[in-house]
């Protein structure tokens, strides 16, 4: 036996050249290969996903986003294509991004994009700057004043700060739309934009929309559409159509591109013509076949994005609606409003739903505030254990107004056998709050990090 | 926790202990509750005058951040210092330590448009 091992075995497998080998190491902590991918491989494991859960997370929309975009921004076309290559040379780009802004005009019912805006809360910015550009160049300068309903999100009265308007809160009536004598009170000659979400923040539609538009307009006045919910009205009516001139899409959201982790997100912005003029700048021009840039004007704002916007992520929405087409994206808010009407009615015995008397639209937003009068357990609680399932949990404490909220958005991308695993779990936490409210206190119990202390962490910030 | 017999409150949650020109103002216990952990209140600086109804100072919790308003229109005469370092009192102790502002008051008569303990309770049991 020993002898076998005694003989010199040669392979004839050639070593590398001496000239492709290195004459020293490298100067880095050695480390196998495998334990390189075994690391980033458990960190990725410790992540929730839309790829590994359910994830209704309310007003985010977190939809699957299709593997096909995924390939078509692999291709070393797209991939390796720059900024500042000739024209001639990215043809294939230009036209992708030039169908893209058809697109989002034809379901938007606007007349012009903008691609640039790399996020909502910049499209907002973009949006809310053109307009104060189109009121400037009009002499009408004392514009200076934006409305935005109680229930609104967060980065509308933000956007308006940061534009350098002041801020109206329009408040909502009874059954959780725009209170049409408050809006009546409140638009002046100061206004320049009216700001909304619609369906709103409660999943409602604005079923006054017409008379908002109106009062606004007769005030003289723009109307903005918030795109957050857009996935509710995809292909059955646009914001172009109930009165807005001017709308942000979030393509992270209705138009299926990753969110946060896949990437850098895209919010573009859609105006009606009389707008255009002062977008952002280079546009997107066609002719005699060929696409290319052309310089704005002066009116225009300027420049809001390094090169052209977050390409490869704007070329997987125009993927996701070629995909799709005109009925697919038909199906898409009707999947949406159906999905969550299910789950609406399902939990409706559950929890309390104060605006949900009637259908909801995409999303709808229940309140733990039962569970916590009776048993001391919060949105809070519920929320982190479900994190224990593996899922991820439903908005919590937005919108303010409706008190221990859970904002559930189930998307139309989930089967109805996904909607009702979601549902017996709640029924699980609420059996749970009953027999074992610590149970819910404690949760989560299985994430790799437990619950954070965001109070200390808040109060005793460590910045550096 | 009922709200203390000798103090006036506002729709929007604050109280007002007032004593002869002299007004202390907080919020109440149910706005502490409802905010949660209080994280950061900013306060205005001595000196600072205000009409009733204007934003006077702003409070942040875990949860959001919330302008607090002038029950009364006067003029600020002292801070609660102490809520730089501990915000926490504003939960635990709403009606007492937690109490934010001292104001000189212009007319005290702008009190009478405040609600009693009783009306306030109603108020926030009212759900609003």
């Amino acid at each position: 036996m020993s002898r076998l091992f005694d003989t010199a075995v040669s392979s004839g497998i050639p070593a590398l050249p001496a000239h492709a080998r290195r004459a020293a190491p490298l100067a880095l902590d050695a480390l196998p290969e495998n334990d390189l991918v075994r690391h980033h491989v458990n960190l990725s494991r410790k992540n929730l996903c839309v790829d590994s859960s359910f994830y209704p997370l309310g007003s985010c929309t977190m939809k699957y986003s299709p593997k096909a975009g995924e390939a078509v921004a692999s291709e070393p076309g797209f991939l390796q294509a720059h900024p500042w290559q000739p024209d001639s040379e990215v043809q294939g780009v230009l036209q992708a991004l030039g169908e893209l802004q058809q697109d989002l005009a034809a379901v938007t019912g606007m007349e012009a994009v903008c691609l640039y805006p790399a996020a909502g809360a910049h499209g907002e910015l973009c949006a809310l700057k053109t307009a104060r550009q189109y009121f400037r160049l009009r002499g009408d300068t004392d514009r200076t004043e934006v409305l935005v309903p109680e229930n609104a999100h967060g980065t509308n009265p933000a956007s308006a700060a940061m534009s350098g308007l002041t801020v109206v809160v329009v408040k909502m009536d009874a059954t959780g739309r725009v209170d049409l004598a408050d809006l009546r009170q409140k638009v002046s000659n100061r206004t320049a934009v009216l700001m909304l979400t619609n369906p709103n923040t409660l999943g409602l539609f604005e079923t006054c929309i017409e008379d908002v538009a109106r009062a606004v307009h007769d005030a003289g006045g723009l109307l903005y559409y918030d795109g957050a919910n857009l996935n509710a009205i995809l292909g059955r009516v646009r914001p172009g159509d109930m009165g807005f001139d001017m709308v942000h899409v979030n393509l992270h959201k209705t138009f299926s591109i990753p969110h946060g982790g896949g990437g850098p997100g895209a919010g573009p912005i859609g105006v009606k013509s009389h707008l255009a003029p002062y977008l952002p700048g280079p546009f997107l021009k066609r002719e005699e076949g060929a696409w290319g840039w052309a310089e704005a004007d002066r009116r225009s704002i300027g420049r809001y994005h390094g090169a052209f916007g977050n390409f490869l992520n704007l070329l997987k929405a125009w993927v996701y609606l070629r995909l799709l087409g005109d009925e697919g994206i038909r199906r898409v808010s009707l999947g949406a409003v159906l999905n969550a009407n299910y789950l609406q009615e399902k939990l409706r015995p559950m929890f309390p739903i104060p605006y949900g008397h009637g259908r909801c639209m995409h999303e709808f937003v229940a309140s733990a505030i039962a569970l916590k009068d009776k048993f001391g357990v919060s949105a809070m609680d519920v929320a982190k254990r479900i994190l224990d399932e593996g899922l991820y949990a439903p908005t919590v404490y937005f919108p303010l107004l409706v008190r221990e909220a859970l904002m559930i958005e189930p998307t139309e991308t989930e089967r109805r056998e996904t909607l009702d695993r979601f549902v017996e779990l709640m029924q699980t936490i609420l059996r749970e709050a009953e027999t074992n409210p610590q149970r819910l206190h404690d949760a989560p119990i299985r994430t790799p990090v437990r619950r954070v202390d965001d109070v200390r962490a808040a109060r005793h910030p460590i910045l550096k | 926790m009922g709200a203390p017999a000798d103090l006036k409150f506002t729709k929007e949650h604050e109280w007002l202990r007032l004593t002869g020109s002299v007004g202390v103002v907080g919020i109440t216990q149910f706005a502490a509750d409802q905010l949660g952990d209080v994280v950061y209140v900013d306060l205005p600086a001595p000196g600072k005058e205000a009409k009733q109804s204007d934003v006077l100072a702003s409070i942040e919790s875990v949860k959001a951040v919330s302008d607090i308003y002038a029950p009364v229109s006067g003029k600020v005469t002292r801070v609660n210092a102490d809520l730089a370092a501990t915000p926490e009192l504003v939960n635990s102790d709403p009606y007492g330590r937690g109490w934010m502002m001292e104001i000189e008051v212009k007319s005290p008569s702008d009190a009478s448009s405040l609600l009693s303990p009783q009306e306030y309770e109603k108020h926030i049991n009212s759900g609003k």
